[in-house]
């Protein structure tokens, strides 16, 4: 088990990400409030590159109380990288696609020791 | 813990957006191609595109009508507001790029310093790079829709000067860029001119037909047009497009929708008509390649022909096998948007459609549902002979490309 060293919690301001290389292995790290979450910089669809897309909220939606839809909204409680490959989305904290269990993305473990964000490979 | 700490690298590119290096894009195709090996292989993208708009100031002076040639000018410098001179189609209707999400189908505004050739020839290269592809069929982008055209002859000013300036200006700038020549399919006399006009050029290697069209494919007045196709020896190509005009995509609310449906309908309709017309019995060398549909559409209408067929055989006398064996014996087909989502169906398709010898890899990027060659090279069922075939053999055997690559002896 290696521990590497991405930064110091206060480099990462909320809702932000960090795409980082240990050796030839490529981790996105996202900062979500107080929580961390990694991933492996490798779409599950084609391979893209899917920690260096953009970060969107999750798309609902807006129905009433009888099924009639007024459009869409989006949840900000729910934000999802985007791989810009081919538009493929996953939550930020679980690492999975809204539209299927068949994929996620691949998981890093990730800590926080004394004000610094390691992850462990 | 009992653990080494190490320090973690930035990545050098941190957020893929427009301005993003093509090669950067696609570092994980080029790193897929070199750890799986298939990098030195003979690969032949058969579908990528450029978008030819944002060269439109140029490919107009190539309009042979002098007047029109000029109005193209002076709108070209002066008009503001409008989309560029002389095309058509729905030009704020194209989401793609599904709200920013997937940047490069949006705009590749990346810097190109290279001033030996043109930018596209630059961009190319660096796509065929990233996706390590030998040779590249170049497509333009928005001339997909010319065949709807509400001037029949606008379709042959802009496809006469899109073919010249293309020729000219971007295929002698990298021998690994080829082209199928855009017909005005929907003015035979002036298609069949084209065809004789670059039959001889060993960078176009065949003739392409836009498939978003009403005008049917198996009308007498085609007829001379496919011979002389047949006559050159090169493929002619049924290239995939949508219509969310048309009435029955109109009442789709979602450009997914639309698109899933559009790229498939086009060319549902008009492989129904070139089978049981007989098109291949009257032209049996002439060599058909469908674009850019995807695949399953293929197994859907063999088995939906065949059963017709059977009970309505005095309806398409010329035919002497089943619609299906047209299908596979006398039709060529490119890979992309492989619909991968069922693996036994996908493997049931390519045996359906004898994909060893009539499948063809396309990439069609930049566009937002482009396939790498992995796509191909990881399918489990496939032997290697056949991922080779698929990736390149069988692109070179019928377009009749060095099997080495465009640079060797």
């Amino acid at each position: 088990m290696q521990m590497i060293r991405v930064g110091a919690v206060e480099e990462f301001e909320d809702r932000s990400k960090r795409v980082v290389t240990v050796g030839n292995a490529e981790i996105g790290v996202f900062r979500l409030g107080d929580d961390f979450h990694a991933w492996r910089n490798v779409c599950p669809h084609q391979g893209g590159p899917v920690c260096q897309g953009r970060l969107y909220p999750l798309v609902r939606e807006n129905l009433d109380d009888q099924m009639k839809s007024h459009g869409r909204l989006y949840d900000e409680d729910k934000l999802n990288i985007v791989c810009p490959w081919h538009g493929l989305e996953f939550d930020i904290r679980t690492g999975k696609h809204p539209g299927t269990s068949e994929l996620a993305l691949d998981p890093v473990t990730v800590q926080v020791e004394a004000g610094d964000i390691y992850v462990l490979l | 813990m009992d653990a080494d700490i190490t320090k973690a690298e930035d990545h050098p590119v941190q957020s893929i957006d427009t301005h993003t290096d093509t090669r950067d894009y696609l570092a994980h195709s080029r790193r897929d191609a070199e750890r799986k090996g298939y990098v030195d292989w003979l690969i032949v993208d058969v579908d990528a595109h450029h978008v030819e708009s944002v060269s439109w100031a140029e490919v107009t002076e190539y309009i042979e009508d002098p007047v029109v040639r000029h109005q193209a000018t002076m709108y070209q410098k002066e008009r503001v507001g409008a989309p560029p001179y002389g095309l058509n189609g729905d030009l704020g209707l194209r989401y793609q790029d599904v709200g920013g999400r997937i940047p490069h189908q949006s705009s590749q505004r990346e810097k190109v310093e290279e001033t030996d050739v043109h930018r596209d020839v630059v961009l190319t290269r660096r796509a065929m790079h990233g996706l390590a592809v030998n040779y590249m069929v170049l497509f333009p982008t928005p001339m997909l829709f010319l065949g709807m055209h509400p001037q029949t002859e606008m379709e042959v000013f802009l496809c006469q000067a899109y073919n010249r300036w293309l020729t000219e200006r971007i295929l002698p700038g990298e021998p690994g860029i080829v082209t199928l020549v855009v017909l005005p399919f929907n003015t035979p006399d002036e298609a069949l001119k084209m065809v004789e006009q670059h039959a001889d050029n060993p960078n176009v290697i065949g003739f392409c037909v836009t498939s978003t069209r009403y005008k049917p494919v198996h009308a007498n007045e085609y007829m001379k047009l496919y011979r002389a196709i047949e006559e050159s020896g090169k493929p002619i190509a049924f290239h995939a497009g949508y219509h969310w005009q048309d009435p029955s995509l109109a009442t789709c609310n979602t450009f997914l929708g639309m698109h899933s449906l559009g790229f498939t309908w086009c060319n549902i309709v008009h492989m129904t008509n070139w089978i049981l017309n007989g098109i291949p019995e009257r032209f049996p060398k002439l060599k058909t390649l469908w674009v850019e549909s995807g695949l399953a559409w293929v197994p859907f209408l063999m088995q939906r022909l065949d059963d017709q067929y059977l009970m309505r055989q005095s309806e398409a006398p010329l035919l002497k096998k089943m619609p299906s064996d047209y299908m596979r014996e006398n039709c060529w087909y490119t890979c992309q948007p492989m619909e991968k989502s069922n693996m036994r169906a996908l493997e049931c398709t390519f045996e359906m459609i004898n994909a060893e010898s009539q499948l063809l890899y396309s990439s069609d990027w930049p566009h937002f549902d482009f396939d790498t060659p992995s796509v191909i090279h990881d399918l489990p069922f496939l032997n290697e002979q056949s991922k080779r075939n698929i990736l390149g053999l069988n692109a070179a055997k019928i377009f009749g490309l060095n099997p080495k690559g465009p640079k060797a002896g």
